[in-house]
């Protein structure tokens, strides 16, 4: 029987079954027979020397089991680990999960206390006696990189980190008088990610090891790095990330609180939880951004770009975490976008400063890249008196010239920017806007209209193990993917990438269900457990259908092969003989003799008549490592309204058109363009983590840190090009960030357009009604033309 | 201790409270409720939104001894008849089958709470436009989906609570 393919079906998720009724399995659900909680002690200071911690006030109190000072568990706690030391002479400080001498931003745990209640535990933590001495907080990075500046790490002599420069072709020549050049210094805010489940995490000592449920996107990186940095060996550790809330590369990473409930559960043999509260999570839990951009744009006159310069300062925080000096490198390769140059020069210097860390969040690195690029982009059409999309098209490359190897070296394989734009240029009504505006603009109505384009690219699928290695990375970039196939002819696909609201149970199960000839129904789909499946890379970078969907492929290409041979053998045929459709062995050319794939995995398991030598198995596994990265894109446009008295930005109309290739499952891929889009709109308009001058962190609940809400932001209108990758049999690119890098640029190019006739040329993210008037205010509060505003204004 | 007795999906419980005990603490981890979960301290998030006599509540703006005399309802009873079928066919409320319908949840931490307040919406309002059910669900915070496909689901839901199909 052939069906109609399950690939481009727009699936109701399998997973919401469970999600909608709440019956999910979150890691604070868990409730163990004897369970403790702990409760962390954190710094109220950026920087301080720790004279002194006493915990002897909170041990014998009812309901404490055991309290530490980080010098208790000096011996054992090791140090977080980075796995990106992306120079050879890079500076990477020793991080305690517990501060032991000194404490480097507010919020590091000093000290903890075990109780039988989680009420208890909080509570003890004010009996615990600490006498800091002050030393001066870091806060700004260019001031932390002048002479004499305060150390963040005394011992190290210097506040960067790294410098990773990179270079191709002739910049001078780029940039020789006759060249039109445009230089900027953009600023790229500190974000919180803000996953909506807090991260919690339990460990259970079960027989000679231990079980560990965190909110994690990264289960098998976590078992591994757990056991480096404790020392417990990694067979006798098991990590389960069960249902998680959302990460947005907030839980891509290996945190102290993972560290020490491990350790408290192996000292006191019992389990352990422990959940964050929402301050201590926007506190503690990494952060994103912040990087300060210098960059420089070079083009002929008649606007044709020539080179690219930029030099980022990217804020570390106080230590290096997982990937936190490998997220501006993701950005490195990015800034030429989907632009032709003669020369390009990259530079990052990383630098310490007394704050929570930085590390990946959506995007990470191409979000900033992609911003920088495509507001100068604006800015030199604005230099050139040339309409910003006409100087797009000028520069871009044609789809007629990929694969296309870039100035930053990568060799983007497909794509079609035309046929995008022309998509986007259409929903959107440009001509009709770029009319309103014009209107506006003659009347000097007090609410401006903008328009903001962002022609974008990324990199996803990562990564190539090769170019991972080249660029110092810890690890490979494979994924691995195992089909079993049950007596009954059900399946079990098991991945090892980690779902967090992607949907891959529904999205594997597609594939599976066309690859193998199986109904959608009779898949399940097993992830996020190093017991269940043991090999994996996890959810990040957009990675999981281009690297797990493929190596899913795989494994099922192999279930058939080896299940042809076996239904040859039923049917009584010589095997090249054998084809295989819709779930269904026939002998080529004839409707008869047939047998399914589910009737021969019954006889692979009865086992009576194989064929010799075959074993009785139709199981496989297979890991894919790519050869390339996948590049989607799009054209974003953005329609922003200002009211230039209050300074108050409104969303008039957002037109996404994205290419990510061949789409699985369009109902998932609009959900995360929508997502996407939410999380850049809210960098342009919204959140911004603010630090006083004594590095405390203003913005610490969700009342001070504005996520927006439904009413804060408008309807979307997305749709699609389809452009396969040919870098995986899938032709599939990845999806999970591209809303975000996009419409960042997107809607402040709108913001900047409303308003440049009051000679405004930039107006810091994020362009909150404050950041957006003084910006009028400060160019001088008139209109550059001589139109003058009406009376009464 | 004081003794608190609520009726909560349909089932009595009663019992001594810590008095400083939250609402969702006591439906967490007294009753095992945990389809409610928690997402801040400052109740600015709404994830932990439940029907209390019938109105939607942040159960963690409560103490549970406020609850005494209650009836509770939370996402695991919202519907007598919801229980999750192994394969996803839709099952339950008329929200939460549009919640499904419409993809109007990702990672899903967020959407007991949204249902719960959209139910609790379209009782007060059963034909909202569009701005009204964003500023009616403006309490509740969705990181992962952007919204729009919860304001077609909620849409959605009303015509069908309506009687008159989307
Ligand atoms: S947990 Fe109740 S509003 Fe956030
Ligand atoms: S679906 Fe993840 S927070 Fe709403």
């Amino acid at each position: 029987m052939t069906t109609a393919p399950e690939v481009g079906r727009d699936r109701r998720r399998k997973e919401d079954a469970r999600l909608i009724t709440g019956r999910t399995n979150w890691t604070d659900n868990i409730q163990l027979p004897g369970m403790l909680y702990v409760a962390f002690l954190r710094s109220p200071m950026a920087h301080a020397r720790i004279r002194n911690v006493d915990v002897s006030g909170v041990l014998g109190q009812d309901g404490v089991v055991a309290a530490y000072t980080g010098a208790d568990l000096a011996a054992e706690q090791g140090s977080l680990p980075c796995a990106w030391p992306v120079t050879e002479d890079i500076v990477i400080p020793d991080h305690p999960p517990m501060a032991v001498d000194e404490v480097r931003y507010v919020g590091e745990a000093v000290a903890c206390v075990v109780a039988t209640d989680r009420y208890v535990a909080a509570d003890m933590l004010e009996l615990i006696e600490i006498d800091y001495e002050p030393l001066p907080p870091v806060l700004d990075m260019e001031a932390a990189l002048a002479e004499g500046a305060s150390l963040v790490h005394s011992d190290k002599g210097t506040n960067a980190s790294f410098t990773w420069p990179f270079s191709a072709g002739d910049v001078d020549a780029a940039f020789g008088d006759d060249a039109v050049v445009v230089s900027r210094r953009y600023v790229q805010q500190r974000l919180i990610p803000a996953a909506m489940e807090p991260r919690s995490v339990v460990v259970a000592p079960e027989g000679d090891g231990y079980t560990m449920w965190s909110a994690t996107q990264i289960p098998h990186v976590l078992r591994l790095m757990l056991a480096m940095v404790t020392g417990i060996a990694e067979h006798q550790l098991r990590v389960v990330a069960p249902d998680v809330g959302g990460g947005f590369g907030s839980k891509l990473q290996v945190t102290a609180e993972e560290v020490i409930t491990l350790l408290l559960a192996k000292r006191l043999r019992k389990p352990v939880k422990w959940t964050e509260g929402r301050t201590e999570g926007i506190q503690t839990t990494h952060h994103g951004r912040d990087q300060i951009q210098k960059v420089a744009l070079a083009a002929d006159r008649d606007g044709r770009f020539r080179g690219l310069k930029i030099e980022l300062l990217a804020d570390m925080g106080a230590y290096l975490m997982l990937v936190t000096p490998g997220v501006p490198l993701l950005g490195a390769f990015m800034f030429p976008a989907i632009y032709k140059f003669d020369a390009y020069s990259f530079t990052c210097t990383g630098v310490f400063t007394t704050k929570m860390p930085t590390d990946a969040y959506r995007g990470a690195g191409r979000p900033e890249a992609t911003y920088a690029i495509e507001r100068l982009v604006d800015e030199m059409a604005v230099e050139l008196r040339m309409d910003p999309m006409e100087l797009r098209r000028r520069n871009w490359i044609k789809h007629e010239e990929f694969p296309y190897t870039t100035i930053a070296t990568l060799t983007y394989d497909t794509g079609n920017y035309e046929a995008a734009t022309e998509k986007a240029l259409q929903l959107f009504g440009y001509d009709k806007l770029r009319a309103e505006q014009a209107d506006r603009r003659e009347r000097g109505d007090a609410v401006q209209l903008g328009i903001g384009i962002s022609t974008f690219t990324e990199m996803c699928g990562l990564a190539p193990s090769r170019i991972l290695g080249q660029l110092a990375y810890g690890a490979g970039g494979w994924e691995s993917a195992s089909v079993r196939m049950l007596p009954t002819g059900k399946v079990e696909v098991v991945t090892g990438s980690s779902a967090h609201g992607q949907g891959h149970e529904t999205a594997w199960s597609q594939i599976a269900a066309d690859q193998l000839g199986v109904p959608f129904e009779d898949v399940t789909v097993l992830h996020g457990d190093t017991r269940v499946s043991p090999k994996g890379m996890d959810t990040y970078g957009s990675r999981s259908l281009a690297v797990g969907g493929t190596a899913l492929v795989q494994a099922c290409d192999r279930v058939v092969d080896k299940a042809k041979r076996i239904a040859a053998h039923m049917l009584e045929a010589s095997e090249e003989d054998i084809e295989f459709e819709g779930g269904t062995f026939r002998v080529r050319g004839t409707p008869e003799p047939a047998t399914t794939i589910q009737e021969v995995a019954l006889a692979t398991f009865a086992a009576h008549d194989l064929p010799e030598g075959v074993e009785a198995s139709l199981d496989s596994d297979a890991t894919f490592d790519p050869e390339n990265f996948s590049y989607p894109h799009g054209t974003h446009l953005c329609a922003a309204e200002v009211d230039t008295e209050t300074g108050m930005v409104k969303l008039r109309s957002y037109v996404a058109v994205d290419d990510v290739g061949v789409v699985i499952n369009p109902l998932i891929v609009e959900g995360q363009v929508h997502g996407g889009l939410a999380q850049g709109i809210a960098q342009a308009l919204y959140e911004e983590a603010v630090y006083d001058s004594e590095g405390n962190l203003l913005t610490s609940t969700l009342a001070d840190y504005l996520i927006p809400s439904a009413a804060d932001l408008p309807e979307f209108v997305t749709d699609r090009t389809e452009t396969p990758s040919t870098t995986n049999p899938l032709g599939v690119k990845g999806v999970g960030e591209a809303g975000t890098i996009a419409s960042t640029p997107a809607v402040v190019n709108a913001v900047v357009d409303a308003i440049r006739q009051f000679g405004v040329n930039d107006v810091p993210m994020p362009c909150s009604p404050e950041h957006v008037w003084r910006a009028i205010q400060e160019a001088g509060g008139e209109p550059a033309t001589t139109l003058g505003r009406g009376p009464g204004r | 201790m004081p003794r608190v007795r609520t009726t909560v999906d349909g089932v009595t419980y009663e019992g001594e409270v810590e008095a400083r005990l939250l609402l969702t603490h006591y439906l967490r981890d007294r009753l095992g409720k945990v389809g409610t979960p928690i997402g801040c301290d400052t109740s600015n998030c709404g994830a932990c939104t439940v029907l209390l006599d019938g109105m939607s509540v942040k159960s963690c703006t409560m103490l549970a001894v406020q609850a005494d005399g209650s009836e509770i309802t939370t996402i695991e009873g919202l519907d007598g008849q919801a229980a999750a079928s192994a394969n996803g066919e839709a099952a339950g409320h008329p929200v939460q089958k549009a919640f499904r319908e419409f993809h109007a949840l990702q990672c899903g931490y967020c959407t007991p709470g949204m249902i719960m307040a959209a139910v609790d919406l379209l009782r007060d309002n059963p034909d909202p436009s569009d701005t009204e059910i964003r500023e009616g669900l403006e309490g509740n915070l969705c990181r992962c989906t952007g919204y729009v496909n919860i304001v077609r689901a909620v849409q959605s839901a009303a015509a069908e609570l309506r009687g008159t199909p989307s």
